[in-house]
């Protein structure tokens, strides 16, 4: 075990925490990309709350590990967790999305404390990703870059152009996370576009790629763990979700890539947190 | 101008690119945020000598410009100031979503340096000239627009551009350009034209390969014709010398500018968009690509085929300083 319990718990009881604030933000701002921050929040919940070295006084601690959301529009998940950290203040979630916001779909990193880079054209991120983590080595630095991008986006081109030079400069500072929610705007991801075979891809541009349970902290942790002791090649983690997981109505179903919910929706969205928070506590308990 | 050394000498032996590098060499010296990168365009865009002397610093990033760029970006986020040698065409169109997302939006210091602008890579084929990158480039906030009008400019623009704190674009052409300045001392400044020939009667307004052209043409029209043409190498394009510009309608009452660009959204829109601004009425000349794209050949027989030569910029002249126009100081009328 990585984690242990108290550890675990007290993940559970934070991501679970984050995905209600994500359904209020939803509701506040009249619509959002509900699917794919549910899909990511148990991976960016493990990142900011055990694995990432930041500075919760100081977003902008330049010796920080850096977090590139390349998947650009699940920022409304990603806002749940810097007004958690307290670098964005609460109330500001309801101006989200609306006329005159700091915040729009696509976090602004000029503007946002903590986001540390714009995105939101997709494919571009892995690259921005591997700027930070060339200026790393270049400055004598030993901070970490994670970059989580969605499956959809590895259509881009440039995904596999930055993907080809992370493994030429062996840059293993930088860990490359793929949330593999399987779904896209218009459709399942083997539909629209076939990513398969994807971990066989990954592996073929030079990286040990692994799949495992997006949603399983323990699954993620030793990945990451591994992936920052390795140094003969970089790291892809292939993250196996659910888009909507959690919410039932929203779970696996492409349709909930970006959409607004009503108040009794909301209503129900928060009573079945509620019970997939109990089936993942009863499952900590028990392990 | 601390530690650079070149003169007009040095530019009959280096090419444009090369004085770029060895000034970015300099630079380097005293500054390690300076990093370089290029796309397969090392030996092309002569960065190339960069990497010998600080191989840990220069990063090959292949051919993969989208890449390259959004990479770039991110060193500058991290704290460095990365320099792009890649040529025009790619940093506008192949890469212009990274450069328009990743280092303009988000406001961060790459400086571009884009080469075999305009049509002096004109054997290539059209497919390598770059006509449009000005116009692209110019509707980009945040980002500073120069195009030097040869190596000794080309240097103080590259000097300049590591003191701006956001992004650059640096177009030079590809090559050896024909001098214009002895030397580096003439008073450079990003944003201020230069009056490189004196004049009351018409304004040329130029930048880079043009500036030359304009220059003879200016001189040949005072002796030939006894026409006194005022010259200015508008270097910067973005942000656009607007006083020099209106001085110029005001003293002069006809402009005409040329470029090695099409006439649409370039220098020639610049200006245009200042005088329309101004209120003051004057004849007006853009030359440059009419809305076409070149056909294939040496730069100097494009230049001419374009007519922004010294020859075709001497008949536009001529042509406009045969107009009948007001030319009274009674403004109030026509504005």
């Amino acid at each position: 075990m990585i984690l242990d319990k108290e550890t675990l718990s007290m993940l559970e009881a934070k991501a679970n925490q984050l995905r209600h604030k994500t359904i209020d933000t939803v509701v506040y701002a009249g619509s959002g990309h509900l699917g794919g921050a549910l899909s990511m929040i148990d991976a960016a919940t493990l990142l900011y709350y055990n694995v990432m070295n930041i500075d919760r006084d100081d977003p902008d601690w330049e010796d920080r590990d850096r977090f590139v959301m390349s998947k650009g529009h699940a920022g409304i998940g990603l806002i749940t967790i810097f007004s958690d950290l307290g670098w964005v203040p609460e109330e500001d979630l309801k101006t989200f999305n609306l006329t005159g916001s700091k915040y729009g779909i696509h976090l602004d990193s000029n503007v946002v404390p903590g986001v540390d880079a714009s995105t939101g054209s997709l494919g571009h991120g892995l690259s921005l990703a591997l700027g930070m983590a060339l200026a790393a080595k270049q400055l004598k630095k030993d901070y970490f870059v994670y970059c989580m991008l969605g499956d959809g986006e590895c259509q881009e081109g440039s995904i596999w152009e930055a993907a080809m030079a992370i493994a030429h400069y062996n840059q293993t500072n930088l860990i490359t996370m793929v949330d593999r929610n399987k779904a896209q705007i218009d459709g399942e991801t083997e539909d629209i576009m076939k990513l398969e075979p994807f971990q066989e891809k990954w592996t073929a541009f030079g990286f040990h790629a692994e799949t495992i349970d997006g949603h399983d902290f323990e699954a993620i942790a030793q990945a990451i763990d591994d992936a920052k002791k390795r140094t003969d090649q970089p790291t892809c983690i292939i993250l196996d979700t659910v888009k909507g997981k959690g919410v039932c109505f929203c779970e696996g179903d492409y349709r909930w890539h970006y959409g607004g919910i009503s108040k009794d929706m909301a209503q129900q969205a928060h009573k079945d947190l509620d019970a997939y928070y109990d089936e993942r506590l009863t499952r900590v308990k028990g392990a | 101008m601390g530690g650079l050394t070149y003169n007009s000498i040095s530019q009959t032996r280096m090419a444009t690119g090369e004085i770029y590098c060895q000034t970015l060499i300099e630079m380097a010296e005293t500054d390690p945020r300076i990093v370089a990168l290029t796309a397969d365009l090392g030996k092309s865009s002569k960065i190339g000598a960069f990497m010998e002397r600080f191989p840990d610093r220069f990063y090959q990033m292949g051919i993969a410009e989208q890449n390259m760029y959004a990479v770039a970006a991110g060193m500058a986020k991290s704290g460095l100031i990365p320099f792009t040698s890649s040529f025009a065409i790619f940093a506008s169109c192949r890469a212009l979503d990274q450069v328009h997302t990743d280092i303009c939006y988000q406001n961060v210091p790459v400086k571009m340096i884009s080469s075999h602008a305009g049509t002096s890579f004109g054997q290539a084929g059209t497919t390598h000239h770059s006509t449009e990158d000005i116009a692209i480039m110019r509707s980009l906030a945040n980002l500073t627009v120069i195009c030097p009008a040869d190596g000794m400019e080309t240097a103080n623009a590259v000097r300049a551009a590591v003191e701006i704190p956001g992004p650059v674009y640096i177009r030079i052409n590809r090559g050896y350009d024909q001098q214009v300045y002895e030397d580096l001392d003439y008073g450079f400044e990003v944003g201020k034209a230069v009056e490189l020939h004196p004049g009351s009667d018409l304004t040329i307004i130029a930048m880079g390969s043009t500036v030359f052209q304009a220059l003879q043409a200016a001189r040949e029209l005072d002796a030939v014709d006894k026409i006194k043409a005022r010259v200015l190498d508008m270097h910067t394009v973005k942000p656009i010398d607007r006083e020099a510009i209106i001085k110029a309608v005001h003293d002069t009452r006809r402009v005409v500018t040329v470029e090695d660009h099409t006439v649409i959204g370039g220098l020639g829109g610049a200006v245009a968009e200042v005088i329309a601004e101004s209120g003051m009425g004057c004849a007006f000349r853009r030359l440059g690509l009419q809305d076409c794209f070149s056909p294939i050949g040496l730069h100097e027989d494009l230049m001419s085929y374009h007519g922004i030569d010294t020859n075709g910029i001497l008949k536009s002249v001529r042509e406009l300083m045969q107009l009948d126009f007001e030319e009274d100081e009674d403004w109030a009328d026509e504005v």
